[in-house]
């Protein structure tokens, strides 16, 4: 591989985003692909997630993550991409400058004809929920804990509170239990399941840990190690109340308290962001505001199934590629797409109608509260008429749900200024 | 050989200054830390300031030695090759009630020796301060204040002493005097006796417990006044000066800089803690934080907060020991009168890392008057140099680097953009990192956006490989601190 040459596709990642990318845009026949990872092996976090739950729709098996990864290797591999690994993107520009960091290459300016971010994201930390109490050792982000423990195989600790119900929270407590490990409970802020209900059932009822909703970590004891940790009851201004306390000893207290998409990148190449997501902000084929850099993943969302992650890595990389190939859509018109009632964030928060002409629009939105009731994902123009309608048994804040626009809604689409998604 | 001409308790800034400017001359030197690395106390965790000095009461050792310390921040920072900006400093006054203790400060900064002090107005201040709260009726302006790394001072200070002949011990507690005729000849650790003709107590908090042993001001009391901090994102919000407001009589108040590292730090409370470890993060605290950072600029938003941490400031009850000043919290810098053979450096709060190379002047001075004999090296080297950071060098000697050292090519902390390269060469510096918070001290490795999200688990394994030691033997910091507890069954059976 010659790295002088110019490149067609940069893709920024080697998850199962970045893979997707890159496979797609090999297959649009764009020869120079290459993949940059800062792993010394490609797949991501899925390396790491050894439990099965992967490729449910992909490839209609139950797969484990390094499983699921493997097969999009072994295809990015089939289908001639390039592969940097242990190597570290400092910087992309808007004109696809690529500069990278690795031992084996050193410090280097690549360049492309597009980029693919793909950069994932990364666990929220103590700090900035900030749990008061001392700084000792053993308090650790839940994929900290889950990198040890799988890939390192060192366990950090004996007995664990996990604060957050987050999917890799409630994951990491079944693993630390099976590795014979202690889990005192996991406490959980909202009145509500951060993470997938599946999870709720397979990994904390089935081990009988307990699960303390409006509850959260209080304190942090222990000047070196973590000694004990006080979890206490919250009001609804997620305060705790005075006269709940209770004092859990434990040495480790695990973080599952939310992913924020991982945008360095991103801002440093100006995208324009949705800060209520920490994403750029997108349209239906995944470019950003600066033409021919794409995002796919969980920079531009976080999700909750790979599967989708990889299908929208197969569309940022199509999209790569017809940009290279000159017959990229997005510089058509395109209008913003609005949250509506109970509607959090939705993306994209663009789309070109012109596509409904060869393809539907998918939105992914995720909703701000739990709606335990049947409810109507209802896609409106500023004047009411319906665009597309959904209905689904219940909506919850932890699993992301979708809606299509179909291809015949082209003429009310191209028509509308504006689109606003609700649930009623 | 346990035999020292000056044995040094405490290697936090105090006590590796002292050890430094002992190093120039031709006696031995003993530095001992009961802590696994040097400036892991009070200096790893306060505001990182340089006082101009206009706060300390006119008359008192604070004042003195703040003022004299200043002025020696320039050359320290340039031998030590640490990072240090004189950006200067304003004291903000909100409201036309405060706008009097500006003249105060001004008349006491005056007194006290500090050069360039300017009252500013309203619109001024404002003009050079946009986001300054819109009330805001005047400041102080103090050219001379700056911003320095404290960490890195205290390490490169140990660290050109140690190059210079200072003997550093760490892990070493002292437990006790030897006493021999009226006289102080050597201490009790946790690691034997050592013997010398002089012994300094620089232990921060410590320091009153550390005197009582000897019998020394019986009615001097260190009470430890804790200061939480919250560090913001450095993407957020970034300043290039620094913003007090009015002092009260808790202290200079909750104030507003970036640091040399480029991050905004919004800090300290001011409170009084019983137990000298307790450094924990309070619900009270930060809420204090929050209300008066609004004071002064009222946009900046504690959801930007990337980390929060807690200091100790040795408060003490000295009495001023000039007679014109009525003054009961300054600086003990001075020779024991009960004892021969111990000086003391005591209630070293603020402005103690200002003042810190003025501390250890003066302590070689009293050495110099007790005739100990302090005759210079002929081959002293004041410089050290610190070691190679990529990031902060041009591309072309970045690529030499690498291609000297493919480790400075691989980048271990993301948000600070730290190399695998520095990590080790800090493991196997003059004073090793052996620790997860001694290589972050050093390379800032851990202190980003994600907090050692990234980097921890490779860290560790950095030091494990490096050190030959077991990952389950790596500590956060002191022993106790593990972060692994045993290996995976997974592991345990292949």
């Amino acid at each position: 591989m010659n790295l002088t040459e110019l490149f067609d596709v940069i893709v920024i990642g080697a998850g199962p985003a970045g893979l997707a990318a890159g496979i797609a845009a090999r297959e649009q026949g764009c020869d120079r692909v290459l993949i940059i990872d800062r792993d010394i092996e490609a797949g991501g976090i899925l390396q790491q997630c050894v439990h099965s739950g992967f490729g449910l729709e992909t490839f209609k098996e139950d797969l484990p993550g390094p499983s699921y990864a493997q097969r999009f290797i072994d295809q990015a591999k089939a289908a001639g991409v390039n592969f940097l690994l242990d190597t570290m993107v400092l910087n992309v520009t808007r004109d696809f400058q690529v500069t990278v960091s690795g031992a084996r290459i050193g410090l280097k300016v690549l360049n492309a004809k597009a980029v693919v971010l793909a950069m994932g994201c990364r666990e929220r930390s103590r700090a900035q929920i900030r749990v008061p109490g001392t700084r000792p050792a053993g308090v650790y982000t839940a994929g900290t804990a889950q990198r040890w423990v799988n890939i390192d195989g060192l366990m950090p600790g004996k007995r664990f509170v996990i604060l957050g119900s987050g999917d890799i929270g409630m994951i990491m407590a079944r693993r630390l239990t099976l590795e014979g490990a202690e889990v005192a409970r996991v406490v959980e802020i909202m009145p509500y399941l951060s993470g997938l209900s599946r999870n709720l059932v397979q990994c904390l009822q089935d081990y009988d840990i307990p699960l303390f909703l409006n509850h959260t970590v209080s304190r942090i004891y222990g000047n070196r190690r973590v000694e004990a940790v006080e979890v206490s009851a919250v009001d609804g201004q997620r305060n705790p109340l005075p006269g709940t306390a209770e004092r859990i000893e434990c040495d480790t207290l695990l973080l599952s308290v939310g992913l924020i998409p991982e945008n360095e990148l991103t801002r440093k190449a100006g995208v324009k962001m949705d800060q209520r997501i920490g994403g750029p902000v997108v349209d239906n084929t995944y470019s950003t505001s600066v033409p021919g850099l794409f995002v796919a993943g969980n920079v531009v969302h976080v999700y909750d199934l790979v599967d989708y992650v990889s299908q929208a890595g197969t569309k940022a990389g199509r999209s790569a590629a017809d940009f290279v190939h000159g017959r990229w859509l997005g510089l058509q018109k395109t209008i913003p797409v609005q949250g509506g009632a109970e509607v959090r964030s939705v993306v994209p928060q663009l789309i070109c109608p012109e596509s409904l002409k060869t393809e539907e629009i998918v939105l992914q939105l995720r909703v701000s509260s739990p709606l335990e009731r049947s409810v109507e994902i209802v896609v409106q123009a500023p004047d009411d008429t319906i665009i597309a309608k959904r209905r689904l048994p219940y909506a919850r804040p932890g699993e992301m749900v979708s809606i299509s626009i179909p291809s015949d809604a082209y003429n009310l689409a191209a028509k509308a200024e504006r689109l606003i998604v609700s649930l009623v | 050989m346990n035999n020292f001409d000056v044995i040094i308790i405490g290697a936090g800034v105090i006590g590796s200054l002292v050890a430094r400017e002992l190093s120039r001359y031709q006696i031995s030197v003993l530095l001992i830390e009961r802590n696994s690395d040097v400036g892991s106390g009070t200096s790893a965790a306060n505001s990182a300031l340089v006082h101009a000095g206009y706060d300390p009461i006119p008359g008192s050792l604070k004042a003195e030695l703040n003022v004299r310390g200043n002025r020696m921040w320039d050359k320290l920072a340039a031998e030590l090759d640490v990072d240090f900006k004189r950006c200067g400093d304003y004291v903000v006054s909100i409201g036309a009630e405060e706008l009097p203790a500006l003249d105060i400060l001004l008349e006491q900064g005056k007194r006290n020796g500090v050069p360039g002090l300017q009252l500013i107005s309203s619109d001024e201040i404002k003009r050079r301060i946009p986001l300054l709260n819109p009330d805001a009726s005047g400041a102080l302006f103090a050219p001379s204040a700056g911003v320095c790394d404290t960490f890195a001072v205290t390490i490169a200070a140990a660290e050109n002493a140690v190059e210079n002949g200072v003997k550093l011990l760490l892990n070493t507690a002292f437990e006790g005097f030897i006493i021999d005729s009226g006289r102080i000849t050597g201490i009790h650790t946790n690691r034997g006796d050592f013997h010398a003709r002089w012994v300094v107590n620089a232990t921060g908090v410590y320091a009153d417990d550390v005197m009582h042993q000897a019998g020394v001001r019986p009615e001097f009391r260190i009470v430890p006044r804790r200061g939480e901090y919250c560090i913001l994102d450095p993407d957020s919000f970034k300043i290039d000066t620094v913003l007090f407001p009015v002092p009260s009589e808790k202290g200079k108040g909750v104030l507003i800089f970036t640091t040399t590292h480029g991050n905004t730090v919004i800090g300290p409370t001011s409170e009084f803690v019983a137990d000298k470890e307790d450094k924990a993060i309070t619900p009270v605290g930060q809420e204090y934080l929050t209300a008066n950072m609004n004071k002064l600029m009222p946009s900046i938003d504690l959801r930007w907060t990337i980390a929060t941490f807690a200091g100790l400031r040795a408060s003490g009850n000295a009495v001023c020991k000039n007679p014109m000043t009525d003054y009961r919290a300054d600086f003990i810098v001075e020779k024991a009168d009960e004892i021969e053979g111990l000086i003391n450096c005591a209630g070293i709060e603020s402005p103690g890392l200002s003042a810190s190379p003025a501390i250890a002047a003066r302590v070689v001075e009293i050495l110099q008057e007790t005739g100990i004999g302090l005759n210079e090296k002929a081959d002293w080297n004041p410089q050290r140099k610190r070691r190679p950071v990529p990031k902060h060098m041009p591309d072309a000697d970045r690529q030499r680097l690498i291609e000297r050292d493919p480790r400075y090519g691989r980048i271990i902390c993301r948000c600070e953009e730290v190399t695998e390269g520095e990590i080790v060469a800090e493991i196997h510096a003059p004073i090793p990192a052996l620790t997860y918070d001694a290589i972050k001290r050093r390379t800032w490795t851990g202190t980003g956006r994600c907090q050692g999200g990234f980097d921890m688990t490779r860290v560790v394994e950095i030091l494990a490989r490096e050190t030959g030691l077991s990952p389950m033997e790596i500590c956060k910091n002191e022993p106790g601190s593990a972060f692994l507890s045993r290996a995976s069954k997974k592991a345990e059976v292949s």
